[in-house]
């Protein structure tokens, strides 16, 4: 267990971080935009619980943040799976290039 | 290289790998699937990391909850083979760019800062501990953050319904659906070149 340093964790995070930067940078897709988010959103839950475990092995702090995201992560994703059926039901798609009216 | 650092790099690599196929696929169900194996792996991550509580919370919520939400809303949406557009090449290059440029800063601000290697303390998390933290009100209690999170998901909830239901003019929207098909039937049955307005040709179709 300890041979495993805090710092190679963090390097999984990172890409797992920038990962999912790519993926929405490129993606035009609605729900595939949504994917994305998820996995950012699940690179910080890992950074939070190993700080705590490596640098604040006392305290709970990380693992509460860790639960906070993934309920907030839950009312988030479906807010937004409502609002894309809402606007597929409109537009007959969900390209975020098709859904201009409140661009400008 | 001891047993738990080889199930360490073989759990990053699975994480690491099927996010990767989540992003580049063009089949956007087959892009689902690599993000339920993504999550999964990031559950055994967990466990690896003997925060069993969260671990669990991740398989309930995310893998149980959230991808099957996405699968569904994929059914509803489009055919589930359906290939997605490649993305164009400025905007693949341009994207590499940035997420190399921000892998590259990470990597070389972690490696530089250094943490200190404090004498790692044994660190085992009850779900008892969890649940005392959360609900007590002294001065590192959870119970503030606690209840705005359950006006949240209420707030949530009430909002997905309101935004998801079905207008009320629903059957207006059909019924006018239904006069415009008359009216093109109409104009193809009598190609004249008379304007009419809509009113005037509503007042043929009733006669």
């Amino acid at each position: 267990m300890s041979s495993i340093p805090l710092t190679h964790i963090l390097f999984l995070s990172t890409a797992l971080f920038f990962i999912g930067m790519y993926g929405l940078f490129t993606r035009r897709n609605l729900i595939s935009m949504l994917m994305s988010i998820e996995l950012i959103l699940n690179s910080v839950n890992i950074n939070f619980v190993a700080f705590n475990k490596y640098l604040y092995a006392d305290k709970l702090d990380g693992i509460f943040f860790a639960i906070f995201i993934i309920a907030i992560a839950a009312a988030e994703a479906a807010v937004a799976i409502a609002i894309i059926i809402n606007l597929y039901r409109s537009h007959r798609s969900i390209d975020v290039e098709d859904a201009t009216e409140m661009r400008y | 290289m001891d047993a738990s650092s080889i199930i360490f790099y073989g759990i990053a690599a699975f994480i690491l790998g099927t996010a990767f196929i989540s992003v580049t696929t063009t089949k956007i169900f087959r892009a689902a699937i690599a993000l339920l194996f993504s999550l999964i792996g990031i559950a055994g991550l967990y466990f690896w990391m003997q925060v069993d509580f969260i671990a669990a919370v991740q398989i309930t919520v995310y893998v149980g909850g959230i991808v099957i939400l996405i699968i569904f809303s994929i059914f509803l949406t489009q055919q589930s083979g359906s290939e997605m557009p490649k993305p164009t090449m400025k905007r693949t290059i341009f994207s590499l760019l940035a997420t190399f440029l921000g892998i590259g800063f990470t990597y070389n601000l972690i490696n530089e800062y250094g943490f200190a290697a404090t004498p790692l303390k044994p660190f085992a998390v009850s779900v008892s501990d969890i649940g005392m933290a959360m609900l007590s009100t002294t001065e590192h209690g959870f119970v503030l953050p606690f209840e705005v999170v359950s006006m949240l998901l209420l707030a949530a909830m009430i909002g997905c319904i309101v935004i998801a239901m079905k207008a009320p003019a629903e059957e207006n929207l059909v019924a006018d659906e239904l006069v415009n098909q008359e009216q093109k039937y109409q104009e193809i049955k009598l190609p004249t070149n008379v304007i009419t307005t809509p009113a005037e040709e509503m007042e043929e179709v009733i006669k």
